[in-house]
């Protein structure tokens, strides 16, 4: 013990050697408060910085996209061909293009297109695979064994084969892309919320619930959903730019949306069409489906570390 | 002086995201040569940090903050990085709790043995740190050596795995060996096995050794002093016996009464009370007087000095003070 | 192990059976057939009907089937219509080559760049090369991969002039559609093996190996990096179905004479028997990838290995 210490010692008054009662909730406090799993993993989603920007310029995009066109002067289909591929001015702050459209309209009401195609296609996926997925892991036994057979093999298949195949037979439209991405988007998702059902029915927590004579309802309640749905949201968040990519992929070799409708990948094909001359036709689609992607696929990251740390690994 | 390695007035810092942890706040002892010091205490008071510290194998999140590790004389916390590889494995090296997961799965335990050779025994030839190896695996009690040696990690059981632990371990004859709560992952009759084993190599090639552990019975077995360690301090210091028979601190009367005995009858098993405290926010005074049945004032507000009773037996707490109210002092 | 490829085996066949199944029945159901076009119509009805006789268009649907099913088991994937008479299975194996090459170039430049960067971060966690994988990561997997290829090819093609942008004359030709095509590659390598490395890294047995003495350098290269690799085996399936998609767009822009634009050639010119025989290629080649990568993953991992024996 260093002197210092010692000196400090030798004056510390007779009066404070007495003894103290210890209230008995003292001593069972827990250090920490305690917060649930969600308050736990939002505050860690708050200290994610770029989780957090990510948010915003989403919220950004969304509401760009659902006001830029409504308070835009022009129309997305609006053509003057007096004034065709201008570059980006006050007029028209992102140009417009071969048939005089303006495109900041066009862009946003493509990205408004794009999203939806991403927010529905995402929803569907989410309801079929989450339902099989459940389903497969609640029943399990016989329907599991078959239902996991059905995966496997669909698994193997090449989604976006299946999905160029299924456009080309379908009527073209916003209807069908999302058809033909929730047919072969849900199986990863049924996979993911069996495999964590599955997990969660052996773990020692269900197993006490079942012990202590908990309802089979109340622990699907209780237990099984909320512990299941942080992967469901992540999964979901991951799907949404997965289904904004389909798209636009589909758009620009050239099976997707068509004229006069508009998406980022068609805005994106026509630019690249006319690249050497007008990049900006190009470039500005591009960086918002950049933005949208990059943004989702941070937040979904941020969230996937804030509410299942484990699965971050 | 025969102390072999000093560690005084140790503190370590652990960065989490949460805040900084104050895991070691300073923590003293030393080991004499050939003896085996046993530290105990329950998970989270910093013994495991402590010894980790003394071989600076922290997690990169942590740093020693201060006080010093004496190796033979020779400070520790002070040399570079590449002169610590050199002390690391063959003067002090050391066993870990979980024989499952600390061998590389995906070397055979023959090149993990040589590996620690390598690094340290640059005069052997290959020959001879293969002829080493396998003899080190018979030292540890496994027969059929030359199959041991081409086989991975997870085709032996736990108990051979940590004689393999063992035998890196013991590879380069350390100074000092510091096994990090060896028997905890491992089934009863193993775990006797194992301190057997430990007990047998320490007088077959003259180590000195730190076990970690929290079971008593574990130090009865094979310690001759004792290092009680709570909330990242050292509360008392004893032989086996002072320790055992003579308890000063509320704090190791508590851990031995809790010990459950065969010849009592009695229907409750005794605990302490409470929690251990949160070394994020430590507190200012004793770490123990949220739990301690006889808490003063004092306590909340000093961390108590070591008074020493029998030679080398010390314990911090105020009830051994001058000062302290007769009826404090009586149970 | 036998026991486990065989039922590998099984799967495949089933998965293909399904494909090529679904394939068939969906081409039969397409609006417009290449017998639409003016070029068609103004041949005599004997003519076009000696064409779909040629062709077999005339039988019920199910004999088609069965004839497609008979014929592909021969190798025979049916006549092309787009490159007039010839056989389907030789208009991809004349493409085989330029698509392979920029794939095995891009799988290459993706291992070795999106390893390097991947171990780097990791083991400067929290460091500003760590940080710019991440970039690059994020980035990988988020752009686009045609507009990669499209910027690639004005910026670094036309732009600078320092690479063709299209043709297929020599070598060079490949350079710019295999970096356009590596780059999910390298961010999905980087990506996965940094935070496998991370996982490791906190690992006992990196503690034992640093417990032994050995230098950072000698515990990362020896103990951290062999036990991260293993697993990358794994991302080979997913990074393999990136590139066939990618490479769709990407030789399309760069005019690769490859399956890829042979592919999207055939969907814009209703090449059915092409798209068929393309798609029943594109997912074999699928599948068998899947199945070699899952068996080579329980051949390399000795942990694994043995827990196959067991179950299988």
């Amino acid at each position: 013990m260093n002197q210092e210490k010692n000196m400090d010692y030798q004056n510390i008054p007779r009066e404070l050697f007495t003894k103290v009662q210890v209230d008995q909730g003292e001593r069972e406090r827990i250090g920490r408060p305690s917060l649930t799993a969600w308050q736990d993993g939002w505050i860690r989603l708050k200290q994610n910085k770029a989780a957090v920007v990510s948010l915003f310029v989403i919220i950004a995009i969304v509401a760009l996209a659902i006001l830029g066109p409504v308070f835009s002067p022009y129309n997305f289909a609006q053509t003057d061909y007096s004034a065709t591929y201008q570059g980006p001015s006050l007029a028209h702050l992102f140009g417009t293009d071969m048939y005089g459209r303006d495109q900041f309209t066009r862009i946003w009401y493509g990205t408004r297109i794009s999203l939806l195609i991403g927010f529905v296609a995402a929803c569907l996926d989410l309801f079929v695979g989450v339902t099989y997925g459940a389903v497969s892991a609640l029943l399990g036994g016989k329907v599991d064994a078959i239902m996991q057979r059905i995966i496997e093999i669909l698994v193997g298949i090449p989604h976006l084969i299946i999905v160029i195949l299924l456009m080309m037979v379908l009527p073209a439209g916003v209807g069908t892309i999302i058809v033909a991405l929730a047919i072969t988007g849900w199986v990863n998702m049924a996979r993911l919320v069996r495999a964590r059902i599955l997990q969660l029915k052996n773990q020692e927590f269900v197993m006490a619930a079942e012990v202590l004579g908990t309802s089979q309802k109340n622990i699907i309640l209780r237990h099984l959903i909320p512990n299941t749905v942080g992967i469901i949201v992540i999964n979901a968040m991951f799907t949404i730019p997965s289904a904004i990519f389909t798209e636009a992929f589909l758009s620009f070799i050239g099976i997707g949306l068509s004229e006069p409708q508009a998406s980022l990948g068609v805005l994106i094909n026509n630019g690249y069409s006319v690249l050497q001359s007008y990049p900006y036709l190009l470039i500005c689609p591009a960086i918002v489906i950049i933005l949208i992607m990059v943004c989702f696929s941070i937040l979904g990251d941020g969230l996937r570390d804030a509410l299942d740390p484990r699965m971050s690994k | 002086m025969d102390d072999i390695l000093r560690v005084e007035d140790l503190h370590v810092e652990i960065k989490t995201h949460h805040g900084l942890v104050k895991a070691v706040r300073g923590v003293d002892f030393y080991l004499k040569k050939g003896e085996t010091l046993a530290i105990v205490g329950e998970s989270g008071c910093g013994k495991s940090i402590s010894v980790k510290a003394t071989m600076r194998l922290l997690p990169s999140n942590g740093r020693i903050s201060g006080g010093s590790v004496k190796l033979e004389g020779r400070e520790l916390t002070q040399l570079t990085e590449r002169e610590m590889l050199k002390i690391r494995g063959s003067d002090i090296a050391m066993i870990f709790q979980d024989p499952m997961t600390s061998l590389n799965p995906t070397m055979t335990v023959g090149k993990q043995i040589v590996e620690m050779l390598k690094a340290h025994r640059k005069d052997m030839s290959k020959e001879q740190m293969k002829a080493r190896a396998l003899e080190l695996i018979e030292l540890v009690g496994i027969s059929n050596p030359e199959m041991r040696y081409k086989q991975y990690p997870h085709e032996l059981s736990g108990g051979m795995r940590q004689r393999i632990v063992i035998a890196i371990a013991l590879a380069c004859d350390p100074k000092v060996l510091i096994a990090d709560e060896p028997t905890t992952a491992l089934d009863v009759t193993i775990q006797a096995q194992i301190l057997d084993l430990m007990k047998e190599l320490q007088s077959k090639i003259d180590t000195s050794i730190i076990i970690i552990t929290h079971n008593l019975g574990v130090v009865a077995n094979i310690a001759q002093r004792v290092c009680v360690m709570y909330g990242g301090t050292v509360v008392e210091t004893g032989s086996v016996e002072d320790i055992f028979y003579r308890p000063q601190h509320p704090y190791t009367k508590g851990l031995l009464a809790a010990v459950p005995k065969l010849h009592e009858k009695t229907d409750k098993l005794h605990t302490i009370l409470g929690t251990p405290p949160d070394l994020m926010n430590p507190p200012k005074g004793c770490p123990f007087a949220a739990r301690c049945a006889h808490t003063m004032k004092v306590c909340q507000e000093y961390r108590p000095v070591f008074t020493e009773f029998e030679a080398g037996h010390t314990s911090a707490c105020w009830l051994h003070d001058a000062r302290c109210q007769p009826e404090g002092e009586n149970q | 192990m036998l026991k486990y490829i065989g039922k590998r085996l099984v799967y495949l066949v089933l998965t293909l059976l399904i494909i090529i199944t679904v394939t068939f029945f969906l081409m039969k159901k397409l609006p417009g057939t290449p017998f639409d076009t003016e070029r068609f119509s103004m041949l005599a009805p004997e003519q076009q009907e000696i064409m779909l006789e040629k062709y077999g268009l005339n039988d019920p649907v199910p004999v088609q089937y069965i004839k497609y099913l008979g014929n592909l088991i021969r190798g025979d994937l049916g006549t092309s219509f787009l490159y007039t008479g010839r056989p389907v299975a030789d208009v991809i194996f004349s493409r085989l080559g330029p698509s392979m090459l920029i794939g095995i170039q891009a799988v290459l430049l993706g291992l070795a760049v999106g390893l390097t960067l991947g171990i780097i971060a990791a083991w400067k966690h929290n460091s500003g090369i760590d940080y710019f994988t991440m970039v690059i990561a994020v980035l990988g997997v988020s752009v686009p991969n045609f507009v990669v290829a499209a910027l690639l090819q004005y910026y670094v093609g036309l732009q600078w002039g320092i690479l063709p942008v299209a043709f297929w004359t020599n070598w060079a030709c490949s350079v710019l559609p295999s970096i356009a095509l590596s780059f999910s590659a390298t961010a999905m390598f980087a990506r996965f093996i940094r935070t496998e490395m991370l996982d490791v890294l906190e690992q006992d047995y990196i503690t034992t190996a640093r417990a032994k003495g050995l230098s950072q350098f000698k515990v990362l290269m020896v103990h951290a990096v062999r036990n991260s690799i293993i697993p990358v085996v794994t991302i080979l399936g997913p990074v393999v179905v990136n590139l066939l998609t990618g490479s769709l767009a990407v030789e399309s822009i760069y005019s690769v004479p490859g399956i890829g634009s042979l592919f999207v050639d055939c969907i814009k010119n209703n090449d059915y028997s092409t798209i068929m025989g393309i798609t029943v290629f594109y997912s074999a080649f699928y599948i068998f990838v899947i199945m070699v990568v899952d068996i080579l993953y329980s051949v390399i991992d000795p942990r694994i290995r043995i827990q196959g024996s067991k179950e299988g």
